[in-house]
């Protein structure tokens, strides 16, 4: 009886170390098979193509995955996601910085792209022979490629930004809810939508506000301007810049006033607040739509809708970069091509609302005539298009993310919590300067 | 346990001694025997000498590449302006990185909130663990249940845990509030003020790690002897009479190790507050207001890509940690003395 029990012990243990072994054993081989020149996945002779990206890209969801490997029957593609930017990008950094762990394909934050291209493009591949520049938006191309010339990354996406509101409230607070006359009441300036903003407080449906956070306005209202906290010289001057000041207090004035919820945009309170019709408008670009729909109780259904913000702006966008140390970085190089290119770029916007960064997809059936469920039948094909035509080419800069975010969560969105707009300004500062290390 | 056969069967060889199958009276067959022994006995003695460093080297290995060298190499970057985007590009600053922590108002105001949430996650933590494992310490039903049901926290992964306790802690739809609500107690700010957002994270700390102190002094209750309990008893001495004279003593050694371990978990706090950020940043709330030493330190490094800043924010807090455990040996000796 003890003699077997303690046989039964030692084989456990014998098969915990050897199920442990051959993990560790598989770990390796898998790391040998993606490095390994033919690159085969499941099938000899096959090339592997791995995609590293964050949050939803959506090529899979678009089907374009299938599609490129029906017609390149040798080449498999997986893809690895990772949720948020916020994790993903300091492990791009380390990979990149110490040329391992990399995935063929990386995809890139517009937030980041400045700081890939300035300090990391000799470890990427120059795109340019892949993509053609010339389907591309040319500010998109221009912010990921270097001075000399290198395209670090290819543009999928833009976020050319409108506002969506939410028709039944501006209706209930006495607004008009036609997209061409609410777009006209706060046309060319974005005071004027604060003020259409305390209109809307005057006689708001109770418990709602007009916009959704201080982050989103300050967002927005930043995202429309050329310069905000760079100059071209790639000098900080976030501090010094007029616009910004002038963008953090006319966000202040709106949460002294109430006129914005206290809510950090993305997180589950907010996301609530959508749930709950909290709010009635918010600075929207395409994707903010599928953000939405997401979030909305089924009722929302065809309640919002789509006008020009007051002056256009782009907020997000991606980019597919290469790193050259793939084995199959040639392969890769061709793969994001075709992603990123108009045809591709369509589909994704009808499938995923990624709006493409290719003017030449916006004549395409498949963004002149989408329409999404919760906007009902309005043309946002035609309105983004338009966004993106007008939105400025703006002065990005390395650590943009890192200003921008002390802006919001260090600075506006303390107004909203009863800060004066001098103290928020000042908790702001403090921590950009000690974020940035001046 | 020493039985003389055991030994005689593994030593090796006997000098001299007659071997047997072996016509005597040939001297070169036993001058190469004589040999082939003492080659044996010296490969032995060889193997009985070097070997348990073999053993343990596993561990000594690991510890350089992974404890050592990155000791060693924080140190050197710490002296040095890098920034993670290129580690490698290094510029010498001396001790710039450690002097400017002196006047780095982050740097202290993460020190005291690391020192508040501690003492206020730590102290009511290990109370609480002494009282649970004084009542688990009786005859119970179903005590295995509730010993497992003590460590469930523990095997909750810190990611979970805190995004179920900022659901919980939320402002306008937590539940928390809510059950203040009923009290007519108005909404607390759970995430932007400063107490509130400590008390918070303590919560979760306390939540996290008081059913893995309690099981360690209910192990330690147990191995006192129950005489001293019955004797106590004969005395005249009640329940909590015995607590305090018999137990508290017994349990001096165990108490003072968890402390220990506390105040290390207390100081190296990372996951929860990272976790509870209503921003999803590293800089602990809107006004840094429970921004601890290992989040600041994650700040500057990660999110910032300050290496030589983060390397001797690292250093520094190392250095805390040796005085932390100077002052507690100091402490366990006086009460030792005392004893």
């Amino acid at each position: 009886m003890r003699a077997s029990t303690r046989i039964r012990r030692k084989a456990v243990v014998l098969a915990a170390v050897a199920s442990l072994g051959t993990g560790l054993l598989a770990g390796c081989a898998d790391d040998g098979k993606n490095e390994s020149p033919s690159g085969d996945g499941d099938a000899a002779g096959k090339t592997t193509i791995t995609l590293g990206l964050f949050g939803t890209f959506g090529f899979k969801e678009a089907g374009l995955y299938d599609e490129y490997m029906k017609l390149n029957p040798d080449v498999v593609i997986k893809e690895n996601v990772v949720e948020r930017n916020e994790n993903y990008y300091p492990a791009l950094i380390n990979h990149l910085t110490t040329n391992s762990g990399l995935m063929d394909i990386q995809g890139v934050e517009v937030g980041n792209i400045a700081e890939i291209v300035s300090t990391q493009s000799d470890k990427l591949l120059d795109l340019s022979k892949y993509g053609k520049k010339s389907d591309y938006l040319e500010w998109k191309w221009q912010q990921a490629t270097t001075p000399d010339g290198q395209t670090v990354g290819l543009g999928t996406d833009v976020g050319p930004m409108a506002v969506c509101y939410r028709k039944d409230l501006f209706e209930q607070a006495g607004l008009p809810t036609d997209r061409e006359e609410v777009a006209k009441l706060w046309a060319g300036d974005w005071k004027k939508f604060v003020d259409v903003g305390r209109d809307y407080q005057k006689k708001a449906p109770k418990g709602t506000t007009f916009m959704d956070s201080p982050g989103g306005l300050i967002n927005a209202i930043l995202s429309s301007e050329t310069e905000r906290f760079y100059d071209s010289s790639g000098k900080v001057v976030y501090k010094q810049n007029p616009a910004v000041k002038a963008a953090f207090d006319l966000t202040a004035e709106a949460a002294e006033d109430g006129l914005v919820g206290n809510q950090t945009q993305f997180q589950p309170a907010w996301d609530t607040t959508i749930a709950n019709s909290k709010f009635a408008a918010m600075s929207c670009p395409p994707w903010m739509l599928g953000y939405i729909k997401g979030k909305s109780k089924p009722e929302a259904k065809g309640k919002w809708d789509v006008a020009q913000a007051p002056k256009s702006g782009n907020w997000g966008g991606s980019f597919l970069a290469v790193p050259k140390s793939g084995k199959n970085a040639e392969e890769a190089a061709k793969l994001a091509a075709w992603l990123t290119a108009p045809e591709q770029q369509a589909k994704l916007f009808k499938v995923q609302g990624s709006f493409p960064s290719t003017p030449a997809a916006y004549t395409m059936p498949e963004v002149t005539g989408a329409k999404n469920d919760m906007t009902g039948d309005a043309p946002i094909g035609e309105i983004f298009a338009q966004a993106a035509k007008n939105a400025p080419v703006q002065v990005i800069g390395p650590k943009d993310q890192i200003i921008q975010q002390g802006l919001t969560d260090n600075g506006v969105i303390l107004v909203a919590q009863g800060k004066s707009p001098e103290e928020a300004w000042e908790n702001a500062v403090k921590t950009i300067d000690n974020n940035l290390d001046q | 346990m020493t039985t003389g056969h055991d030994t005689a069967a593994a030593a090796p060889s006997k000098e001299g001694g007659a071997a047997p199958g072996r016509p005597p009276g040939d001297p070169a067959a036993a001058d190469k025997e004589r040999r082939r022994r003492a080659r044996l006995s010296r490969r032995w003695q060889r193997d009985v000498r070097w070997s348990p460093y073999a053993f343990v080297s596993p561990f000594f290995l690991l510890f350089v590449a992974f404890g050592l060298f990155p000791l060693i190499y924080t140190g050197w970057a710490s002296l040095h302006k890098v920034e993670l985007t290129a580690p490698t590009d290094m510029d010498w600053v001396g001790l710039r990185n450690y002097t400017r922590i002196f006047d780095d108002e982050f740097f202290w105001n993460a020190a005291q909130n690391t020192l508040t949430i501690g003492i206020i996650s730590t102290v009511p933590q290990l109370l609480m663990a002494m009282g649970l494992a004084h009542i688990l310490n009786y005859k119970l039903r179903a005590s295995t249940f509730y010993r497992v049901a003590m460590l469930a926290p523990y095997a909750t992964s810190i990611a979970a845990a805190s995004l179920v306790f900022v659901l919980l802690f939320g402002r306008d739809y937590g539940m928390i509030n809510w059950a203040l609500g009923l009290v007519g107690v108005d909404n607390i700010d759970w995430q932007n003020e400063t107490w509130a957002s400590q008390v918070a994270v303590s919560t979760i700390v306390i939540w996290r790690w008081t059913g893995y102190n309690a099981l360690i002094y209910l192990a330690a209750m147990q191995a006192i002897p129950q005489d001293l309990y019955e004797s106590a008893a004969l005395d005249g001495a009640n329940r909590w009479q015995q607590f305090f004279h018999v137990t508290l003593p017994s349990l001096r050694p165990t108490i003072l190790f968890t402390c220990v371990v506390s105040t290390i978990g207390a100081s190296q706090l990372f996951g929860e507050p990272l976790l509870f950020d209503a921003n999803k940043g590293a800089s602990g709330g809107s006004q840094h207001q429970f921004q601890t030493l290992g989040l600041y330190l994650y700040e500057q490094g990660w999110v910032n890509q300050h290496l030589g800043r983060a390397s001797a924010i690292a250093w520094t807090m190392f250095l805390i940690l040796i005085l932390i455990g100077i002052v507690n040996y100091v402490i366990s000796r006086r009460l030792r003395a005392s004893s």
